[in-house]
């Protein structure tokens, strides 16, 4: 099953490169014995719930935090001892806006670009571009504070973007989004893909982990618990319909549609069923009062709860 | 460990240009208020403490009360406002505006924000101080040109007093705690340190005390310099004011690190 391409990649290829990497907080093992190559112009997603270690590893990757144990290599600089060389090429869209609120959207990138050692004058030749490009040209002179949060997002990311990086590094950049706002950015992400931009991408959302990620890594107490192309991942441990029965008690319903299904998993209230042959399931189940049936393709969600036996919280 | 300390140092000699324009900019929008802010406290202690007092004691050290006040005056203000910065604003910035971890997301080391930092109290406490400086001048308690040789002192002080002030910070866990270093060492240092009454005055273990406090050391440069007297002693004052700007500014940024990028 596992036979699908995966890029050979060496030490001067790659984006980034984590081997053996370990880190706790105290007694608290956040990222354990973790190793993954991003490839040049990829889009590599660390997925997992809350507190699965991905904003730790996003930040041992920008050297803002040293591992216990193992090598970092951030485009060909070793992390942390040379991460502000690595920096210099890598524009960062943090989890939490931190954004200048008093100042304009002008003003936020003029003040970023000199963080980068830029002048004035070269800030400002690339401000029409970066404004266009988070369509935010209307909004040079608005505060920062009148922005909606979708704007704010879109100026993160093209504050992140104004020291014309390599890498992006952006640690969940569309949570707290309305679904439009979201799949704008989206949208962004992926014009930046076509122009040769890698990221790294940390998520919760599996629907964004699956429409960007070239591959992932999916990540349960800081343990990599799969690593792939989402389809390839979704096709080994899925590969079948899915329905989701809400309602109805469960252990009957088990027993009934046991011999139809690959695969059964209780999940709070849901009950989901994999079955290659989704119909036969159907035809058992339709009719019985107080069921709501859905059948729908195989996503990451399923892989996750496969995996770890839960669903993600969201 | 070393490399890991390298990221707290400054990572070349300009890098915290950026980091002062970044508050300027911010400042330049609220300065009026800013300036009014700087010279009330100052200006209330000088003449309330000046005409007040002043009529009471006459002349001190060869001079009128409020003449002698205003040097102390001038370096009080210094301390207050690069302690003030530091303490609110640069604290805000770091813990609750996440403007420090923006910056630690571009090519700036720890070491470079500690420093723009720094150098933007100085700037303030020369502000502070100048607007003193200046009021005096204008009264007629200090000549002109007295206030542009203060300059460097007013500065150095300003230097000093952040650093301390950032050790402060990169300990304390909220705002609350520093009402403790206001109390406990801010304030008393004003009357330990001849501001508003000589030195002379105090019993010699205070006197001896008060040659390990940087506001003394401010003072003792600031009075001769407005008063237009030799000053004595220049480098020990000197070099007093840079260490107490000099130490600090390691150690904060040994805990920072640790604080911040553990």
């Amino acid at each position: 099953m596992n036979n699908f391409f995966q890029p050979s990649m060496n030490m001067s290829t790659a984006a980034i490169d984590l081997a053996g990497v370990k880190k706790s907080f105290g007694d608290k093992l956040v990222v354990n014995e973790l190793s993954f190559t991003v490839g040049r112009g990829e889009c590599f997603g660390l997925l997992g719930p809350n507190g699965a270690g991905k904003s730790t590893i996003a930040r041992m990757v920008l050297g803002m935090m040293s591992p216990d144990a193992g090598e970092i290599k951030v485009l060909d600089e070793p992390v942390p001892a040379r991460a502000r060389l690595a920096r210099m090429r890598i524009g960062v869209v943090p989890q939490f806006d931190n954004l200048e609120v008093e100042f304009t959207v002008r003003e936020n990138l003029l003040v970023f670009g000199r963080y980068f050692g830029m002048g004035a004058r070269k800030i400002e030749s690339i401000v029409p571009s970066l404004l266009e490009f988070a369509r935010l040209e209307s909004k040079a002179g608005t505060r920062v504070s009148e922005l909606s949060g979708g704007m704010k997002r879109r100026l993160t990311l093209a504050r992140a973007l104004i020291n014309d990086p390599h890498l992006l590094v952006m640690d969940e950049p569309t949570t707290g989004l309305d679904p439009h706002a979201r799949h704008l950015i989206w949208e962004r992400l992926r014009l930046l893909l076509a122009r040769g931009k890698t990221i790294l991408l940390t998520t919760h959302f599996m629907e964004e982990a699956e429409r960007l990620c070239d591959r992932l890594c999916v990540l349960e107490d800081g343990i990599k618990i799969a690593e792939g192309k989402p389809h390839a991942l979704i096709e080994e441990h899925i590969g079948c319909h899915v329905i989701e029965i809400y309602g109805g008690n469960p252990q009957e319903l088990y027993a009934l549609i046991r011999p139809y299904a690959r695969h059964l998993e209780v999940s709070g209230e849901t009950l989901f069923c994999y079955a290659p042959d989704p119909e036969q399931v159907l035809v058992r189940l339709r009719g019985r009062a107080g069921l709501r049936l859905m059948q729908r393709p195989p996503n990451l969600e399923d892989v996750f709860l496969r995996l770890t036996g839960r669903e993600m919280e969201k | 460990m070393g490399e890991g300390y390298a990221a707290a140092m400054p990572a070349n000699a300009h890098n915290w240009v950026a980091v002062w324009l970044r508050n300027f900019l911010a400042w330049k929008k609220v300065a009026l208020a800013s300036i009014l802010g700087n010279l009330a406290d100052p200006m209330t202690n000088l003449f309330g403490l000046g005409f007040g007092l002043g009529i009471i004691v006459g002349s001190v050290d060869g001079t009128s009360y409020i003449s002698f006040l205003a040097a102390g005056m001038v370096a009080t203000s210094a301390m207050t406002a690069a302690t003030f910065e530091t303490m609110y604003a640069a604290f805000a910035r770091m813990a609750t505006m996440r403007t420090w971890e923006a910056i630690l997301s571009t090519q700036l080391t720890l070491g470079d924000i500690i420093l723009g930092e720094l150098a933007w109290a100085a700037s303030k406490a020369v502000l502070a101080g100048v607007a003193i400086g200046v009021v005096a001048a204008i009264l007629g308690y200090a000549p002109w040109p007295s206030i542009l040789y203060a300059i460097p002192t007013i500065a150095l002080t300003g230097l000093a007093f952040a650093s301390l002030a950032m050790v402060v910070i990169s300990l304390a866990p909220s705002y609350d705690y520093f009402v403790f270093y206001q109390t406990l060492v801010v304030t008393p240092m004003v009357f330990l340190c001849g501001v508003v009454f000589p030195l002379s005055q105090m019993p010699s273990s205070f006197q001896h005390l008060a040659g390990v406090l940087p506001l003394a050391h401010s003072v003792e440069l600031l009075r001769p310099t407005m008063l237009g007297r030799p000053m004595l002693d220049v480098g020990i004052h000197i070099g007093a004011l840079c260490i107490y700007a000099v130490l600090p500014f390691f150690l904060s940024a040994a805990l920072f690190r640790r604080r911040l990028m553990r």
